[in-house]
Parts: structure tokens; sequence; C-alpha cells
């Protein structure tokens, strides 16, 4: 496995200017942080601590004012391209069809934005692929209004991997969901991390999802949020949703519990 | 989708129906003279024979507001999209346009009778000057409330400004623009009746100023069901337009939040 494929260093930020001010808040503050190729990250912390925060500075949509942050061994100076995200919600467009929303990455990226007229039928076929991957198959001529949340959230989930991204940033996109939906989708994540062996980056709530889907956890303090903690989860892949059962997973879960009680004080 | 009750849909007709009966007996009952408030019937009476000097100047009315209303539609769109494009052109035009709203479109008949003379030209500045605004501010607020997210989602992939302009928020925009638009030609009619009642030989608005110094009281109130009637048609095409272009809006409840 690659070292270092997420690597922030030292990482500061600051909303609002690079010069301290009243109005201007320190997101994170010497955030330290590795992320392996195709390794499985899960982010925990109290709410405002940064976690958004450090998704937005790895993907080039933030810069640091101090520290360095470095994707697939190089400096981020841009958004990083090579990445898909989805966020708590689908922010589907309402006038597109689940199958046009999903094919809409391809209308930016490149090599795909110029070869999307003589690719497209390709496209369409990968897209469609891709839903059935998730449950989805012959919803692709709905509109995003036409699905339940769920689907919704299953559609996003596809929009950022259609173009194939290596890195895949995921900010609390289950949140929003009922608990039986949101376990589901937990093992639709796992599947798709276990057949593309892509780097996920999966900011969280709940703790049991964290320590289901990731090899390693993340425990942020309280703004200015930096990594408080770390934990490697060597639970045997692949994980069935029995396994949250289990005492070693309980007790995992018990463990970081205590970390973000300690981080919220 | 349920079929409309039977009652639901004639209720409009009912209700005008019975405006015009209570209107027709409170005249005759309460014995209103006709020179202060003639019964509808009176007022059908006047539209039927003074039927060509309305249909001319209903005609010359609603050309002038189509003009100005077209004009509003081209230049509120484009400043629209400006707005929403630059916050530079956002903060420098705000206090103009929040100025030049605050005028009463009626106080600049007069100059634009010293520049241009009376009649056609006046009537179509003063529809297009009071009818661009809603248009601006809807275009500009249907860009400028993008989801962040969805920008991220976008800029994240390498999109330029350019690309989330068209991919998100021109489409984004359409259901302000269009519905502004029921609300700009409304307002066209209302600029237009008032320049023609101030300065022009012509329109529906002249008419009811000359019918007014004869003391004709059914002929004005004829005037203005003249401009009931091109009024609601228009609005009507507005509605039907702003259905046709942008039924996920609706259908999505997009447009009520
Ligand atoms: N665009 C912004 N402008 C100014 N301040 C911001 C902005 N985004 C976030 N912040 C601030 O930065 C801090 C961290 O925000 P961030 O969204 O990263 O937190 P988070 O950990 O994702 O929280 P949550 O768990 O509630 O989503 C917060 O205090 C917030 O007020
Ligand atoms: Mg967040």
């Amino acid at each position: 496995m690659e070292q270092g494929f997420i690597a922030l260093d030292g990482v500061s930020h600051r909303y609002g200017g690079q010069t301290a001010g009243p109005d201007n808040i320190v997101a994170v503050a010497d955030l330290t942080l590795s992320v392996n190729r195709g390794e499985f990250a899960a982010v925990v912390g109290p709410s405002g601590c940064g976690k958004s925060t450090l998704m937005k500075l790895v993907t080039g949509l933030q810069f640091p004012y101090a520290g360095s942050v470095a994707v697939a061994g190089q400096k981020v100076t841009q958004p990083v391209k090579i990445a898909g995200m989805a966020f708590q919600a689908p922010t589907l467009l309402p006038w597109r069809t689940t199958l046009e929303n999903l094919l809409l990455p391809l209308e930016i990226v490149q090599p795909h934005r110029s070869q999307l007229r003589r690719r497209k039928a390709e496209y369409v076929a990968r897209a469609e692929r891709l839903l059935a991957s998730v449950g989805l198959d012959g919803f692709g001529d709905k509109f995003p209004w036409q699905l339940s949340g769920g689907m919704q959230q299953r559609t996003s989930l596809c929009r950022a991997l259609i173009h194939e991204p290596q890195l895949l940033m995921l900010d609390e996109p289950f949140g929003a969901l009922d608990a039986f939906t949101r376990e589901e989708l937990w093992c639709v994540i796992r599947d798709l991390h276990a057949t593309r062996k892509i780097t996920i980056v999966l900011v969280t709530h709940d703790l049991r999802e964290a320590v289901f889907l990731a090899d390693r956890v993340f425990v942020m303090s309280a703004r200015p949020g930096r990594i408080l903690a770390e934990r490697k989860i060597e639970l045997p892949r692949p994980r069935d949703l029995d396994v949250t059962f289990a005492p070693e997973f309980q007790a995992i879960v018990h463990d970081l519990r205590a970390h973000i009680v300690s981080a919220r004080q | 989708m349920t079929r409309t009750p039977l009652i639901v849909r004639l209720a409009p007709w009912l209700f005008t129906l019975g405006f015009l009966l209570i209107w027709e007996f409170a005249v005759r009952g309460f014995k209103i003279p006709e020179f202060f408030l003639p019964a509808p019937t009176i007022v059908a009476k006047a539209f039927y024979d003074f039927w060509p000097a309305i249909v001319r100047n209903s005609w010359i009315t609603l050309q002038e507001t189509l003009v100005g209303f077209g004009l509003a539609v081209g230049f509120g769109l484009l400043l629209g999209l400006a707005i929403g494009w630059s916050r530079t052109i956002y903060a420098g035009l705000y206090p103009l346009m929040v100025g030049f709203n605050a005028i009463p479109k009626v106080a600049l008949v007069p100059i634009l009778v010293l520049w241009f003379g009376i009649g056609f030209l006046p009537a179509v500045l003063t529809a297009f000057l009071i009818s661009f605004f809603p248009i601006v501010v809807n275009v500009a607020t249907g860009l400028a409330t993008i989801e962040p997210e969805m920008e991220d989602v976008l800029k994240a992939l390498g999109a330029s400004k350019l690309d989330i302009m068209r991919k998100v928020g021109i489409p984004r925009s359409l259901p302000y623009f269009f519905g502004s638009l029921k609300i700009a030609i409304t307002l066209a009619f209302v600029g237009t009746v008032i320049s023609e009642s101030i300065a022009s030989n012509n329109g529906i608005g002249n008419l009811m100023l000359q019918a007014q110094a004869q003391f004709q009281v059914p002929l004005i109130f004829a005037g203005l069901v003249a401009l009931a009637i091109e009024g609601i048609a228009m609005y009507g095409l507005m509605a039907m337009l702003e259905k046709r272009m942008t039924g996920w809006a609706q259908r999505s409840g997009f447009a009520q939040n």
C-alpha cells in the first residue's frame, strides 16, 4: 500500500481571510494526517470541529495558511480533479433525470468531456451498470424528486464514482437516512471499496458506521480541529453487518466514544 | 394526477359572474348615478358602441407594452446574469438599482417626453423601465442561491465558473426568470397606461383620459375592462410559458422554497 496518498502536515486553515481578525474563525490548526492509497479512512469528531474543512482542504476547494496538503504525491494548489464527492444532501439537479445527473461529472472532467459525444453510448452503459450496482437498475429515466431519500443518496454516490476517481470523499453521506437504509448503504460502500480499490475518506457522526467501514478511524478535537487519536480497525474483511454486534466491535466503539467525550470538553 | 372537481373548475366563472351580479344589483338598488358608477350592463353597452375605438387603442397599448416588455426581458436577463456572475458587479450596481427602483416611474415620463416627444416611444420606455427590475432581481436570485455543496462537487472536478453557470446556474434560475415574467408583464401595462394618459394621443390610457374629459363615464369603465382583458390574456400566456418551460420546478416543489 502506497504510504501517504493523502498527506496533511501541520495544516492550519482560517475562514474569512489569511490574517487573524474578529470575524475569522480558525477551523483547523496544526492538523497532521496521512491516508494510504486504497485505504478506507473515517474521520469523527464533535460538530463544528473542522471535518468538512478537512475535506475541502484535501480536494483543493480551500487552501491552508500554514502547513502543506498533498494528494497522490502532488501539493494541492487547485481542485484535485481525481476525487469524487458526496454530501449529506444528495444535491442532484432536479431538471435532470437520474441518468443525466450521473453523467454530469463526465461533462466536466477531461478526457471524458471532449469525448462525451463520441462515447455517449459507452458512458450511458457505464452509468447504468453503476446504478444497477447500488440496486437502482431501471431508475435512470426517473427524476430525482421521484426517488426516495435513500435512492437519491445512492444516485449521489454513483455520481461521485462515474468518472472512476481514485479518491472518494464522503461527508456524512448517510446522515439524513433512517437506520435501515443507512446500514444497507454501508454495505454498498463496503462493496465498492472492495471491488474498486479506491481510497475513501468518510466523515461521520456515527461511530458504528466508522468502525464498520474503515481501516483506520481518526478522532478530531473540538475547534480548532486537529487529530486527537488514530485507531486502526483490525476486524477482518469482508465484514458482515453481524460484526456490529460482536463484543470486539463494541469495545472499539466504546473506546472511540471515550475519545469524543474528552474532545468535547 | 387527480382530476380537479367540476365545482373548482367552474369557480372562477361563478365568482366573476357573482361579482358582476352584485355590482349590477347594487348600482340599481342604491340608484347610484351612471356618471358615478355605471352598472356592468351599461359598461357592456359602451364597450359595444365604442368597439372600433377600443379595438384600435387596445392594439396600440398592447404593442407598446409588448415592445417595452421585450426590452425588459432582454436587458433584465443580461443584467441579472452579470450580477449573478460577479460580486463586484453586484456590489457596484446594487445601490444604483435600488435607487433607480425607488423612483416613481411616472416622474420619468416628462423627461422621456422631453427627449422623445409624445406617443409610442415614451410609452414603450416607461413600460420597459417599470418592468425590468423584477426580472433582474429574480435571475440574480436564482444564480445566487446555488447550493454551496453543488458548487463544491463541480469545482472539485475542475469545473470553471462558466461550467457551473451553464450546468447549474442558468437552468436553476429559469423558474425564477419565468416566474418574474408574470409580474413584469403586469407592470409593463401599468407603465404604458401611465405614459399614454400623460403623453399620448393614442392607446387605452389616452382613450380613458378623453372619455373623462367628456364625462363619458361608461367609456372609462369600458377602457378599464379592455385593459383587464389584455392583462389577463398576457398574464395567462406568461403563466403557460412558465409551466411549459419549467415543469420540473413545479412538480418538485423547487420554486416554492
Ligand atoms: N464557508 C465558511 N465561512 C466561514 N466559516 C466557516 C465556513 N465553513 C465552516 N466555517 C467554520 O469553520 C468551522 C469548522 O466548520 P466545518 O464545516 O469544517 O465543521 P464540521 O466538523 O464539518 O461540522 P459538522 O460536523 O457540524 O458538519 C466552524 O466553526 C464553522 O463555523
Ligand atoms: Mg460538516
